[in-house]
């Protein structure tokens, strides 16, 4: 392609669309370290008096509590929906034609369009009649049901891959099939495990109408609820309410620094399909 | 498939393997379904009694103007949602595919959007927008300084400038997926033959790119139609109804309005439109859209 024209369109749409992405996370990293009253005397695009006040009021305001309350419905819903959706999908590749098999795996893919917006009315119903309104569970589980359907899908594809003379060979050796899927299967879908435990992570730590309908406590809001609700009680204090913006992105982010190649090769590899 | 009617037989104990998934999703996922439809036919607060009424919800959604009007709102914005984000995620995701100098800074700046829930974009952009003290008024600039938020024609446009600020980012990525697959040996002969880069563009990129066009437009369409957590905290709806959605509008009456039945209506109205419309981007693909892109790999 080296003696070809520069993609000047596409050059010129991919870097205006980078500022556009840009300014608004520039100004709103730059803006958290103002204090209020920098806020509407200063130039907005340019750093001035930095302070960390915005910070420690926000901290001060239970961020932390929040920050583990999503760390635990995350982790809560993310890892037990991985586990039972690769032993599922492996069910699904592995163990024949099974009449029950072939329905579940119908069953699975019709859940792709299930939305959950359109469920959340008897999901509501159902989790105050199982006693857990106002609870971690109350948002674990659903979380989980939801994550399934997709990750069956991904994960079903990537062992499909894995070549039968694997499998062959560890019955040889005597391996029972539950052996044969943690010993074999497991390690070689790694990566789509890998991709699969981000993206779902991504959507359970950013979700917001599952905390919004299923729970009211504020000792029990997860991030994207407690930034809705702090901007409800802090609404003119931009500044904090901005620093309290970059605090709950901030561990995404590091954790995308560190695991982007991942994310990004498994969204495009789990979606262009 | 390699497992016959054999290896059928001998696996056949794996099916309880299927059992944890199967039963969390039909708890939360199959039986809701089920339950919004009996939902529909019933009159439920939210916390008391639930009694069946017939088609009373039914006839009062389907005859409420409201109805009408988020739905054409939520088309709207479906609309002009694909018709932004479409051709800019063509153009980033061909960019992006061919680039391996800027990659590693544009991965971590570009895809920042993926990682921000809708909350933390809304409230950003509420503060941004703001026509006091947000970006354009204390930047002095006259184009800026509108009401973004409160005119309700400016409120659907700022919506859907808003969404695809989140989710153009995504919707490149998976195009430059598609990019990287196209062999490079039909760039090569279209070279030979003398074909520019436009005419490669549409005679070769386009049209591989056709199965991920299909892909993207259903996620941009039954995204729209199930639209919450940004309009909810960016607009709530407003101002006067301009940016009640389908989702949101369920929302209100069902949550806030204490009106379990209508608001039951409305979310089958949504999977309904959902999975029409998302089966209406497939057909539009034909149904040669898998052959051709396994000729091409």
């Amino acid at each position: 392609m080296s003696a070809e024209r520069p993609n000047y369109l596409g050059s010129f749409a991919s870097f205006l669309w980078l500022g556009i992405i840009i300014i608004p996370v520039y100004w709103v990293v730059i803006t958290s370290f103002k204090p209020q009253s920098a806020y509407y005397t200063s130039n907005p695009m340019l750093p001035a008096e930095p302070t960390l006040e915005n910070y420690q009021a926000v901290i001060e305001a239970d961020f932390l509590t929040y920050f583990l309350n999503s760390v635990i419905v995350t982790l809560g819903a993310t890892v037990p929906a991985v586990l039972v959706s690769f032993m599922a999908a492996f069910a699904i590749v592995r163990g024949g034609r099974g009449r029950f098999l072939r329905f579940s795996n119908t069953v699975f893919l019709m859940g792709l369009a299930c939305p959950l917006q359109a469920v959340i009315i008897p999901v509501y119903l159902i989790i105050i009649r199982l006693s857990l309104y106002d609870s971690h569970l109350a948002l674990i589980l659903p979380s989980i049901a939801f994550a399934i359907p997709l990750s069956v899908l991904i994960l079903a594809n990537f062992i499909r891959d894995v070549p039968n003379e694997l499998f062959e060979s560890m019955r040889m050796d005597g391996a029972t099939e539950w052996g044969t899927m943690w010993r074999l299967a497991f390690p070689l879908t790694q990566p789509a495990l890998i991709t699969v435990a981000i993206y779902q992570g991504l959507q359970v730590w950013n979700a917001f109408l599952l905390p919004l309908v299923l729970t009211q406590s504020p000792e029990l809001r997860v991030l994207p609820l407690a930034l809705w609700a702090f901007q409800g009680e802090y609404g003119i204090n931009v500044p904090a309410v901005l620093a309290s913006v970059v605090l709950a992105t901030l561990p995404i982010l590091a954790l995308y620094v560190i695991g982007r190649r991942h994310l990004l090769a498994g969204m495009t590899a789990g979606f262009s399909k | 498939m390699t497992s016959g009617s054999v290896s059928a037989r001998q696996h056949g104990s794996l099916a309880w393997l299927v059992l944890p998934a199967l039963v969390i999703f039909t708890a939360f996922g199959v039986i809701p379904l089920i339950g919004v439809l009996l939902l529909s036919f019933t009159s439920w607060n939210g916390i008391g009694e639930i009694t069946p009424i017939g088609f009373e919800n039914w006839v009062s959604v389907l005859t409420d103007p409201g109805l009408v009007h988020s739905l054409g709102v939520t088309f709207l914005i479906m609309a002009l949602s694909w018709l932004v984000q479409t051709p800019m995620s063509i153009l980033v995701g061909v960019f992006i595919a061919g680039q391996q100098r800027y990659r590693t800074v544009l991965a971590v700046l570009y895809f920042t959007p993926l990682l921000l829930s809708s909350a933390a974009i809304a409230i950003t952009y509420k503060a941004l927008l703001d026509p006091n003290f947000g970006l354009g008024a204390s930047l002095g600039i006259p184009l800026l300084v509108q009401n973004w938020l409160g005119d309700p024609v400016l409120a659907i446009a700022t919506v859907v400038f808003v969404v695809s600020w989140q989710f153009i980012p995504f919707h490149s990525l998976i195009y430059q997926g598609a990019v990287r697959q196209i062999p490079a040996s039909l760039y090569e002969a279209a070279r030979i033959d003398g074909a520019g880069r436009v005419r490669q563009f549409f005679s070769i990129t386009l049209p591989q790119l056709k199965y991920t066009l299909i892909t993207s437009s259903t996620m941009i369409v039954a995204g729209s139609m199930t639209l919450f957590d940004l309009i909810f905290v960016l607009t709530m709806g407003g101002p006067s109804d301009a940016t009640r959605v389908l989702a949101l509008d369920m929302y209100l009456r069902g949550f806030r309005g204490n009106m379990m039945g209508p608001a039951s209506v409305i979310a089958l109205i949504i999977v309904v439109v959902a999975v029409l419309l998302a089966m209406g981007v497939q057909r539009m693909g034909g149904k040669d859209a898998n052959e051709s892109r396994l000729e091409g790999a």
